[in-house]
């Protein structure tokens, strides 16, 4: 794999010593108990996963996880190689928010009359990006895709209009600096190990370290 | 699969598998032992039991290909299993049933798992149908082992066997070895079909053993190795895994290094080499702890930098530069951040490198190891393998053991003060010697250990040496010692006590001496129940010819000795301090 391909780590030296939000993608096998493999090397060390998301990748038949955490890098970096340690894993990325694009779905269900009555629905539909997706008598759904801050707000906004049911879907994460998997795979499906499977940061220290 | 086929499927087994161009039709079952065999397996530890009988059924009629050692007791078949792995150097394979003969594999696959150990390990489950039902004896091992086994699966089609075994055993002993655990349906044992010809796995896309080695990192080391005035290697397990003991010796005899060793790499190069500086760690040597702190470059080869050896970690090694060899990339910066971390076999990495260093002595630098030595000679081994007192010390049995046998023997221990007073003293001419519980420590491995160490080295001496409190957690396996006449012999070293923790409540309980003391039957008469040969010796008059007539004995022998209440271990490093605060006393 060329470097360009390669995501590169813009961290700053504040980071490396402060916990803040990263995003794991997974590239494994779709086997059954895989999850539970991942999931415990979390809370082994007792830390808490933000938002897991399982999906097909853009390869058939190769699995793809999106865990959120709030770690340090040092933490971070060992939790990717336990991952990728494990057998059906094939590989492990991390990233920060400002290196992958990510969104998340919020649905939520209010009282159409409250709605009708108290807020225009044409304003919160401006205003943050919701769609409506079911209208009934009884009640209204909305729709939201996108960051965090954004879904949060709309609760905050639906909270005095009796927000009935509110959810929330598990991160899902492109990164940036990413030309896919379908190069990679050749090299893993190859008994000889090529050069990028042998890629580590301990002699590329620095710019290009993205996992081991 | 409904019942009514299982039934059908359960008269059919009866029927001879025949052997097809090629292929092989037959059971599940017997396709896995056909694959056992292929996988060059010839000894197996097991128990049976519900869902695993028509494994065992099928074993019936392999009793002259595949020797089944029935232990007693499922966690006593998988320590036997690592023994002999530790001794052969070959996959160790036990059979449990499903249930509590699963659950009781936990202890042993953790301690395998923690320890870099190869297992196969073969349980039964119940039919696929009742999977989820709450079915007797039914238990998720998958989920209770995923955590301690570096790879499982579930059987429940008798068309997954070969595929599912070749991987395991390939998982088992590439890269850093593990445990692995396949649990087979009782359905899929039965299930007859045709199956192909076997095929042995090495590749699996989702999973490299090994890298390729980079030559900039080896580079890289050489010139901290050439640029090195006191420089220091640690070794571990991994040496010995990586059948890279001559390219070891080689790469240190050239370098002229001193090292020092984890007890899971101890017998790696014989104790007496001229570079052989001793143990690391908590009870370790006074050098090379101290040194730790001293030297200049510290080059660490298949080892992982756990807490027993390396102390309080911010206070480790700070001036050095760490060069680490690990074929585990996971373990490179885990615990001590490498300078430069080189991730390959050793098998591989260690001739590269030796080509690329200078070939030097440090005379000076050795002689402060030597010199730090001849305190702890004087202060702690001395009194320890010739005591003065009345009262024998576990160190001068093991002297004793070492005059005997020259170092030829394999020492098996089990965990506490005996393990590693065995670990210090004892004197190894030949690699994969010494087999003890490393990282999980686990009371009870000793004596089923040593029975599975006496398989995979049958031709040599095996001492299973254990403390009283050990002892009585796998005393059961003195039925398999006597029912098949394996020629181990039993070291009890009784010193009345839980000795290790006493030690500790000693040292930092104010003597609170709680729930350590503990009685012990009458060994002696326990051993002669089971028609094992025994003696014991409560006086150092006594001890040189007993032990002569326990190595001698022709079969199995336990003898108990009788040995100093509240002796303790040391040098030692207390928990929590720096390896230079080492205390000698």
């Amino acid at each position: 794999m060329s470097t360009e391909n390669t995501i590169q780590h813009t961290i700053d030296k504040a980071d490396l010593e402060g916990k803040q939000e990263y995003t794991i993608t997974v590239y494994a096998e779709n086997r059954i108990g895989l999850l539970n493999r991942i999931a415990i090397i979390f809370s082994k060390r007792k830390i808490n996963i933000e938002s897991l998301n399982t999906s097909p990748s853009e390869i058939d038949g190769i699995h793809r996880f999106n865990i959120v955490i709030h770690e340090s890098y040092e933490v971070l970096r060992k939790l990717a190689r336990q991952i990728e340690k494990q057998i059906e894993v094939l590989k492990v990325y991390f990233n920060t928010n400002e290196e992958i694009i990510w969104q998340e779905l919020a649905l939520y269900k209010v009282s159409t009359d409250e709605i009708a009555e108290k807020v225009t629905v044409e304003r919160l539909l401006r205003q943050y990006g919701a769609s409506a997706v079911v209208i009934r008598k009884d009640y209204t759904v909305f729709a939201v895709t996108g960051h965090r801050e954004e879904t949060d707000a709309l609760v905050k906004a639906l909270e005095p209009y009796e927000l009935i049911e509110f959810v929330r879907s598990a991160r899902v994460a492109i990164i940036k600096d990413s030309a896919g998997f379908h190069e990679k795979l050749k090299e893993f499906e190859a008994f000889e190990p090529g050069e990028e499977l042998v890629e580590n940061e301990f002699l590329d220290k620095g710019e290009k370290i993205f996992t081991m | 699969m409904d019942t009514a086929q299982d039934t059908i499927q359960q008269t059919e087994t009866k029927s001879e598998p025949s052997k097809q161009v090629g292929g092989f039709k037959g059971t599940g079952s017997q396709v896995l032992l056909n694959g056992l065999i292929e996988e060059g397996v010839s000894t197996i530890f097991g128990y049976p039991g519900g869902a695993i009988m028509p494994i065992y059924d099928a074993l019936y009629d392999y009793a002259d290909k595949l020797e089944h050692i029935l232990v007693r007791h499922e966690q006593g078949g998988i320590h036997a299993a690592q023994g002999f792995a530790r001794t052969s150097g070959k996959v160790g394979v036990c059979f449990a049933t499903s249930g509590p003969g699963a659950t009781n594999l936990v202890t042993g696959l953790a301690d395998a798992q923690i320890d870099s150990t190869p297992l196969v390990c073969i349980t039964g489950q119940v039919y696929a149908h009742l999977l989820g039902t709450d079915a007797f004896q039914e238990t998720d091992v998958i989920n209770i082992t995923t955590p301690v086994t570096k790879w499982n699966y579930q059987v429940t089609d008798a068309n997954e066997i070969q595929e599912v075994l070749a991987k395991a055993f390939y998982i088992a002993k590439s890269g850093r070895p593990g445990p692995v655990l396949i649990d087979i349906t009782k359905n899929a044992q039965l299930q007859i079909e045709e199956f192909p010809e076997y095929v042995k796995c090495n590749h699996i896309r989702s999973y490299r053993p090994k890298p390729k080695v980079r030559v900039e990192y080896i580079e890289q080391a050489a010139a901290l190795i050439n640029a090195a005035k006191k420089p220091f290697v640690l070794f571990g397990q991994g040496v010995v895994l990586g059948t890279a003991e001559e390219e070891f010796k080689t790469f240190i005899e050239k370098t002229g290094i001193p090292a020092a060793w984890t007890i899971m790499g101890e017998s790696a190069i014989p104790t007496s080499h001229p570079l052989n500086v001793g143990m690391l760690g908590m009870h370790g040597n006074y050098g090379p702890n101290v040194l730790t702190n001293e030297c200049d470059v510290l080059i660490a080869i298949g080892m992982r930098f756990d807490d027993r050896v390396t102390g309080r970690l911010d206070k480790y090694a700070k001036q050095a530069k760490v060069i680490h060899l690990d074929i585990d990339p996971a373990e490179i910066d885990k615990n001590v951040k490498a300078d430069v971390g080189v991730w390959g076999d050793c098998k591989e990495t260690l001739p590269l490198l030796t080509n690329l260093v200078d070939a030097k002595k440090h005379e000076e630098w050795l002689a402060k190891f030597r010199d730090y030595n001849q305190q702890e000679i004087d202060q702690v081994i001395t009194p320890e393998l010739y005591p003065e007192s009345d009262e024998m010390t576990m160190g001068e049995v093991l002297r004793n053991i070492n005059e005997i046998c020259g170092g030829d023997a394999i020492i098996v221990t089990d965990v506490g003060q005996h393990q590693m007073v065995a670990c210090r003293y004892a004197k190894f001419n030949n690699s994969r010697s010494n087999i003890t519980s490393g990282g999980l420590g686990t009371m009870g491995f000793g004596l089923p250990a040593a029975i599975g160490a006496k398989y995979g080295a049958p031709d040599k001496t095996v001492i299973a040496i254990i403390g009283d409190g050990g002892f009585q957690m796998t005393p059961q396996e003195l039925g398999t010692i006597m029912q098949f006449g394996v020629a181990v012999k039993i070291l009890i070293l009784n010193n009345r006590f839980l000795g290790m923790v006493r030690q500790w409540q000693q040292l930092f309980h104010d003597k609170r001496y709680s729930f350590v003391n503990i009685t012990s039957p009458d060994f002696v008469a326990l051993a002669k129940a089971y028609y094992i040969e025994a003696d014991k010796v409560d006086e150092r008059a006594n001890l040189r010819k007993a032990l002569e007539t326990m190595i001698n004995h022709e079969g199995s022998y336990l003898l108990e000795v009788m040995v100093g209440r509240e002796n303790n271990v040391f040098p030692m490093v207390p928990q929590g301090m720096s390896v230079s605060e080492i205390r000698l006393k």
